[in-house]
């Protein structure tokens, strides 16, 4: 009884310690069935405070160094890795490829970095992410917009489960995005507790990570791969 | 059972303001000689950019041309200005500076260390989204916030903006916020404060709806030992201070659940072993079974680590720690509460308008450990 929820009862949140289980499940299955060239996913400790006591070992899972491609362009929803060895913005570089060095308008790359954290007070994951220039240099969020697939706008402005928002990143004490988890246990709730869980009379939270990501991922334009859906 | 003008606290709370004197930095100076300081009152549960409308014109000939990207900046640390500024001032002075000297700069953001601002709605953005995870925290969920009337959003924001502590009351008792687990708080008053209308003035504590409180808690590490809060090492880096964003819960029902039992929920590595606060915790047992009506408490007013919420109950207490670090100094509003005061109290009186209570805390931590 303890890999599941009660699907009667229950309100599209986790504890903590599931978070982490759930977390790990999904980092496991995306460095599984990613084909596309994306980096994995890496649980990263939080940094420690010197008067916490060892065990009590927080974390989140990141995905760093992200290109997302031009979305507004050709390639609506795709995304590749340039990893950290990519030429600098000036985009002089022989090494570049040709045809992302013409989707990135030719002059810039933008690199992402997605945090997952947990939320203590939603008691539900957050998405954090950053853009920069490959100089390190942060992109304001007008640039992330842009980078952002072009049904991503359209999809926060009808929806009204999640906007973009500028926050502190909890563990970095840096400005970060995140999207806004308020609607995330509701919309959680309806997407897990499904004819057959309630059947079963149980939500694995093992796969709560998977389904909330298939959600989340679309707004920034990160794509699940498709057997992780089936797993 | 009129309780719509607010506690005795509460009005204090809300009256509370730190003179400040604010300086624009050199680097923006383009007159000689250099504009006079600003000196203006900052209310505690303000926030630092709400005041640019009021210093602006201080500055405004001597500045360079440019757009206006307006930050603070205290002895070198740029200030959150998310954070409120009765905050930031407990916080960044140990022993409390008056005037308290910013520094202001109107070019130069430093969008790597400070989350953007634009002014006003920015800050009312901010203040709406931790009132709505207050809610959340609360309730299970913000729906009284996201379906707040636009009017009333508005009247809410104009109540902080104006520091107007009756018409705050009369807009955010639509969100039913109310805090649990303060059922003491009447007999304390009635008891301590002696005041015939305190009972009346807690009465907002009846309901007990929930055990989850939204506390931000701001630790600052500190390496040396220091006697007087006057020598109290400056903070220089935000990196220095550990953010803690955690909802302390309420367990014990039928008895008293204090601000020390809050802290122990935060900081469970300090009350491993009967240490540091060892002489409150025995003055507290001691005294207060006397001063309050005993039925009232199932138990001793002085719980045991086992009855601190749910998270820290899946620590195991390591007494290496507690015996080394102490805590040296904890804020709230300005004051240093007695930990024994009812938490339900310490909430209901000192939380600031967005529903959460700020706490702030130095710890000192003997040796410096490389993280």
């Amino acid at each position: 009884m303890e890999e599941g929820f009660d699907s009667l009862n229950w309100d599209g949140t986790l504890s903590s310690s599931e978070f982490r289980i759930a977390a790990l499940a999904f980092a496991e299955k995306w460095n599984r069935f990613n084909s596309t060239s994306l980096p994995q996913w890496s649980w990263s400790l939080c940094p420690k405070h010197p008067w916490t006591a060892a065990h009590e070992a927080e974390g989140y899972l990141s995905l760093e160094n992200v290109f997302l491609r031009e979305f507004s362009e050709e390639n609506d929803d795709e995304v590749s890795d340039v990893g950290k060895e990519q030429p600098s913005c000036s985009g002089q570089d022989d090494a570049i490829d040709g045809a992302i060095l013409v989707q990135s308008r030719g002059d810039e790359i933008h690199l992402y970095d997605f945090h997952i954290v947990y939320s203590l007070s939603y008691r539900v994951p957050v998405l954090y992410f950053r853009g920069y220039c490959s100089d390190g240099q942060p992109l304001a969020l007008d640039y992330i917009e842009k980078d952002l697939p072009s049904n991503s706008a359209k999809l926060l402005m009808e929806s009204k489960w999640t906007f973009i928002t500028q926050e502190e990143h909890p563990f970095l004490n840096r400005p970060w995005c995140t999207l806004h988890p308020c609607g995330t246990s509701e919309w959680m709730k309806l997407l897990l507790s499904t004819d057959a869980s309630r059947a079963q009379h149980r939500v694995e939270f093992e796969n709560y990570l998977v389904s909330w990501f298939s959600v989340i991922g679309q707004v920034v334009g990160l794509r699940i791969p498709f057997e992780m859906l089936n797993t | 059972m009129d309780n719509s003008k607010g506690t005795e606290a509460q009005k204090y709370v809300w009256e509370g303001a730190i003179p400040l004197q604010i300086h624009l930095h050199e680097s923006e100076v383009t007159t000689l000689p250099p504009p006079p300081p600003a000196l203006v009152l900052a209310p505690r549960i303000g926030y630092l950019p709400l005041l640019v409308p009021q210093i602006k014109p201080f500055f405004n000939s001597a500045l360079p041309p440019g757009v206006d990207t307006v930050w603070f900046e205290y002895k070198g640390l740029p200030l959150k200005w998310y954070i409120p500024t009765g905050v930031l001032f407990d916080l960044l002075c140990a022993e409390p500076e008056r005037p308290w000297n910013l520094t202001v700069h109107f070019r130069g953001y430093p969008a790597n260390v400070l989350t953007p601002c634009e002014g006003e709605d920015s800050v009312k953005w901010s203040f709406i989204n931790s009132l709505k995870e207050a809610a959340y925290v609360i309730n299970g969920n913000c729906k009284n916030v996201m379906n707040m009337s636009q009017s009333d959003q508005v009247e809410l924001w104009r109540s902080v903006l104006n520091v107007n502590l009756e018409a705050y009351l009369w807009v955010s008792s639509k969100l039913k916020l109310g805090i649990a687990g303060d059922e003491f708080s009447v007999k304390w008053n009635s008891c301590v404060l002696k005041s015939q209308q305190s009972a009346v003035e807690t009465d907002n504590t009846g309901s007990v709806k929930t055990g989850r409180i939204p506390v931000r808690l701001y630790v600052y590490n500190v390496n040396e030992d220091f006697d007087d809060l006057e020598d109290a090492p400056q903070i220089d880096s935000w990196d220095k201070i550990s953010y803690i964003n955690r909802p302390v819960e309420i367990h014990g029902e039928g008895k008293c659940f204090t601000l020390l039992d809050a802290v122990k929920s935060l900081l469970p590595e300090f009350f491993a072993e009967p240490s540091l606060t060892n002489e409150e915790i025995s003055e507290v047992a001691g005294g207060d079974e006397q001063r309050l009506p005993s039925e009232e408490y199932g138990s001793s007013p002085r719980t045991t680590t086992a009855d601190v919420g749910e998270t820290s109950c899946e620590h195991v207490w390591s007494s290496d720690v507690s015996d080394t670090t102490e805590i040296k100094l904890l804020r709230i509003q300005g004051i240093e509460p007695k930990l024994e005061i009812p938490f339900g109290w310490v909430v209901n009186n000192l939380m600031n308008p967005e529903h959460f209570l700020h706490i702030c805390v130095y710890v000192r931590i003997p040796e410096p450990i490389t993280i």
